[in-house]
């Protein structure tokens, strides 16, 4: 069974990139959700392998839902990849502080996101994608 | 495919492109909100908040695309707005101009984007870099310690906070607001609405400062929210508002207790009871609410489509109808050759139910491209605002009917022309305030724009309370530029016709404002290409007004098929006014115009076959027919040998080459795959209006 993957940006054209990115990676299941309310609406029925958040994002911050997974005990396990706009160091400490697995910057090279979410997802065997 | 970097698709620039346009146009209308705060008094966090998502957002997205212009300026904003919605400093007059400004430039720069034409001029970004900068370093004195020091709070909930979520819990505590958390369960299925209820009440009771899913009791069919509210409002006063369930902690201050705000409290959950209360609006934070509940619809509920895709189910839809009416004849011949019997009229009962259908069809997907006049006038806004100081004159845009509806594409070519029109009017139209102060009048200048549909068309007017046109100076130019002769003498509408000729104007200088090369001729012009025409009043002391009149949809409409010299023509229904029958010897004639007497006024007359240069067989049938048609107050008969029917036509383009012929809008296929052209009814009149001139 492909695995799951819920990406959570307010952009459609950033989910569009992130989403094409996943793609050429490999066959997944993706849900696309456009804030973090959304989100947490999705995750009250579904469990995904993997979360990719943007942070700044209206109602409920990235941040937010990356603390909401992690002290969730039925969820702190899946992967989380937060994929965001460079906003100083802050976001960065207090994200992975909270727990998430991985903080990439926007705009991100197509091939470290595709490289973190094989590492998280157990594809490292993939063609070229080993380290 | 690891090792190379992706290309970008059209497909995503495009996306890119309208996603940018979007917010752009989001920015401009809350800086506009913040404008009309900024008069009154308080600052809404909330609106400020937004418009730094947005410049954040811009910057994101331009750097997956590589726009490095645009990203470094995005990226400027981005920091000055930080620190604005931080409190780092103040918003005045001058810095909202440069964010107006910026805004402009964003704008310039997609635009360019958009049509591959680069990515803004690098000299005008930097330019606009250091000006940010600068406004910038402008530093308001900071407090010597962090507010949030003195409230109990849980680290947790800080570690979740983003920086400006704790700087609304600052303001909060500064303001000796009551900080509370109020804590609610929902049933997992139907928790989306219930929290947006809540927030939406808790908003009328204060600033909601951040909201946190709780994770701690991990339920199957619940789920849990701490809200950090800032309020007034002790958590009794709250308790008596809230619905049951949910529980109020108010957070302590350590400070001393002349600090603490109103009566103290207690630190423990105190669980209410009572039901819920529709109350709004306590502190004007109504509106607050309804737009917050506003852009999380838009966000989540609308698709952006392609207008290409809309034109293409729009053929579809035109084409059915073809269809239809080759089914309709196939009907009707059968009930010619059977009679109304059996087959025929099931049949009948069946083509009656598609034309319905089709009919509904139709209208939803026009319905789709139609797009609110609100876009275009609130781009005029900025227009005004920057105009009128850049003049030095003072003018107030008032809008009426922004709700009116046209179709997209319309919309779009309506921009340049309504710009032009405002330009002018700031410009040439409303006077210096010495000026207005000396004739009596308001100093402040108003331009009034107001739209109304009215059946078929969009009728926008564009009046200001200006000097109006200087008539003598017109008929002056006109003969300067050799337009009339020295000695006509000519009525004042035919005078202020003169200004939609190509080269006119009485400016002798252009200004920065509105001498950029194009007249009102071109005005006028695009306004022809949408089909619409333009009208202009004016009273010496008291204004001007520009009337335009437009067609609702382009894409699909009701046509008269007519018949000249054996071959149909189709005109656009919504510019007939009546057909008549007419017998030659009814044609008079003034000034070698054909005319026709119709009840008390003469009605210029086109034959058809004569503009079009129709080679006639033999002499003109003794009775033919006149469709008289109209824009606005001009009338014009065309004569044509045949009335054929009446039917929906989808009007498509005759390519480049032979895209400018006069009169002709376009070419259309009747259902028995007969091409037809179709009459420019606008274009015909004017060149009638021009002849008797």
């Amino acid at each position: 069974m492909s695995s799951r993957i819920l990406v959570v940006d307010d952009s459609s054209t950033m989910r569009s990139l992130l989403v094409s990115t996943l793609e050429d990676l490999g066959c997944f299941e993706i849900t696309e959700t456009s804030s973090g309310f959304e989100a947490l609406k999705f995750l009250s029925q579904e469990k995904p392998d993997l979360i990719i958040t943007d942070i700044n994002m209206p109602d409920i911050n990235g941040l937010e839902l990356v603390s909401f997974v992690k002290r969730n005990p039925l969820m702190k396990g899946i992967p989380l990849i937060i994929v965001t706009t460079e906003r100083g160091d802050r976001d960065r400490v207090k994200g992975l502080e909270l727990g998430a697995e991985e903080y990439l910057t926007k705009p991100f090279d197509p091939q470290v996101l595709q490289r973190l979410v094989a590492k998280h997802l157990g594809l490292a065997g993939k063609a070229g994608l080993g380290e | 495919m690891a090792g190379e970097h992706k290309e970008i698709s059209p497909k995503a620039m495009k996306e890119f492109i309208s996603e940018a346009e979007e917010i752009i146009e989001r920015l401009n209308q809350n800086l506009l909100r913040l404008d009309r705060r900024d008069q009154g008094g308080r600052i809404d966090p909330d609106t400020l908040n937004e418009i730094f998502r947005a410049a954040h957002s811009l910057k994101g997205l331009a750097g997956m695309f590589g726009i490095s212009t645009m990203t470094t300026l995005a990226h400027h904003l981005e920091e000055m707005l930080d620190k604005l919605r931080l409190g780092k400093i103040t918003l005045t007059g001058s810095l909202l101009d440069l964010l107006f400004e910026s805004l402009e430039l964003l704008g310039r720069i997609v635009e360019q984007a958009s049509a591959g034409a680069g990515t803004g001029d690098p000299h005008e970004v930097d330019t606009m870099l250091v000006r940010l900068d600068a406004a910038v370093s402008v530093r308001k004195s900071e407090g010597p310690e962090n507010p949030i020091e003195r409230l109990r709070i849980d680290p947790e909930i800080l570690g979740v906070l983003t920086e400006y979520e704790e700087h609304r819990l600052s303001e909060n505590v500064l303001e000796r607001n009551r900080i509370h958390k109020i804590h609610a369960k929902f049933d997992l299925a139907t928790f989306d609405h219930s929290l947006n209820d809540l927030t939406a009440q808790l908003r009328t009771l204060g600033e909601v400062i951040t909201t946190l899913p709780s994770a701690n009791a991990a339920s199957d069919t619940e789920i849990e929210f701490d809200i950090l509210l800032g309020s007034r409002r002790n958590e009794r006063e709250l308790g008596a508002e809230l619905r049951q369930g949910v529980t109020i902690e108010p957070l302590e201050y350590r400070d001393a207790p002349e600090a603490q705000p109103g009566p103290a409290g207690t630190g423990a959950a105190w669980e209410m009871v009572g039901e819920v209360e529709e109350e709004r609006g306590t502190r004007g934070e109504k509106e607050g609410l309804e737009d917050a509940v506003g852009s999380l619809r838009s966000i989540t509920e609308t698709v952006r489509v392609d207008i290409a895709k809309l034109d293409h189910l729009m053929n579809l839809v035109g084409e059915m109808g073809l269809v239809r009416s080759n089914v309709g004849r196939l009907g009707d011949r059968m009930k010619a050759e059977h009679g109304f019997t059996g087959y025929a009229l099931e049949l009948d009962k069946l083509q009656k139910q598609l034309d319905r259908k089709l009919a509904n069809l139709q209208e939803s997907v026009m319905d789709v491209r139609m797009v609110p006049l609100r876009q275009v006038f609130d781009k005029l806004s900025r227009v005004v605002r920057k105009i009128s100081r850049d003049s030095g004159k003072r003018v107030r845009l008032e809008v009426e009917g922004a709700e009116t509806e046209l179709d997209k594409l319309i919309i779009e070519g309506l921009i340049d022309p309504l710009m032009h029109i405002v330009r002018n009017a700031i410009d040439h139209g409303i006077e210096p305030v010495p000026e207005r102060r000396a004739a009596s009048k308001p100093e402040e200048g108003v331009i009034r724009i107001r739209a109304a549909q009215r059946g078929n068309h969009v009728v926008i007017e564009v009046r200001d309370d200006g000097r109006g046109m200087d008539m003598t100076r017109i008929q002056e130019v006109a003969v300067e530029k050799a337009l009339i002769p020295a000695n006509a003498s000519l009525a004042p509408r035919e005078l202020l016709d003169l200004i939609f000729l190509p080269g006119f104007t009485t400016k002798r200088e252009a200004t920065e404002v509105s001498g950029r090369g194009v007249g009102m001729d071109v005005v006028k012009q695009n306004i022809a290409k949408l089909s619409g025409i333009i009208d202009i009043e004016s009273r010496p002391g008291q204004g001007s007004c520009f009337s335009l009149v437009l067609p609702i949809t382009l894409a699909i409409i009701q046509a008269l098929v007519v018949e000249a010299c054996g071959r149909a023509y189709a005109v656009p229904l919504n510019s007939v006014l009546e057909c008549l029958t007419l017998t030659r010897t009814e044609i008079g004639s003034i000034e070698r115009q054909e005319v026709l007497q119709l009840r008390d006024a003469i009605l210029p007359l086109l034959r058809l076959d004569r503009a079009f240069r129709l080679r006639r067989e033999g002499e003109m049938p003794e009775k033919c027919f006149v469709v008289v048609v109209g824009l606005a107050e001009h009338r014009l008969g065309i004569i044509v040998d045949r009335l054929r029917d009446r039917q929906d036509i989808v009007i498509k383009s005759l390519g480049k080459s032979l895209q400018n012929i006069r009169g002709i809008a376009g070419a259309t296929e009747l259902g028995d795959q007969e091409t037809i052209l179709v009459l420019d009814v606008g274009s015909l009149i004017e060149q009638s209006v021009r002849r008797r001139e």
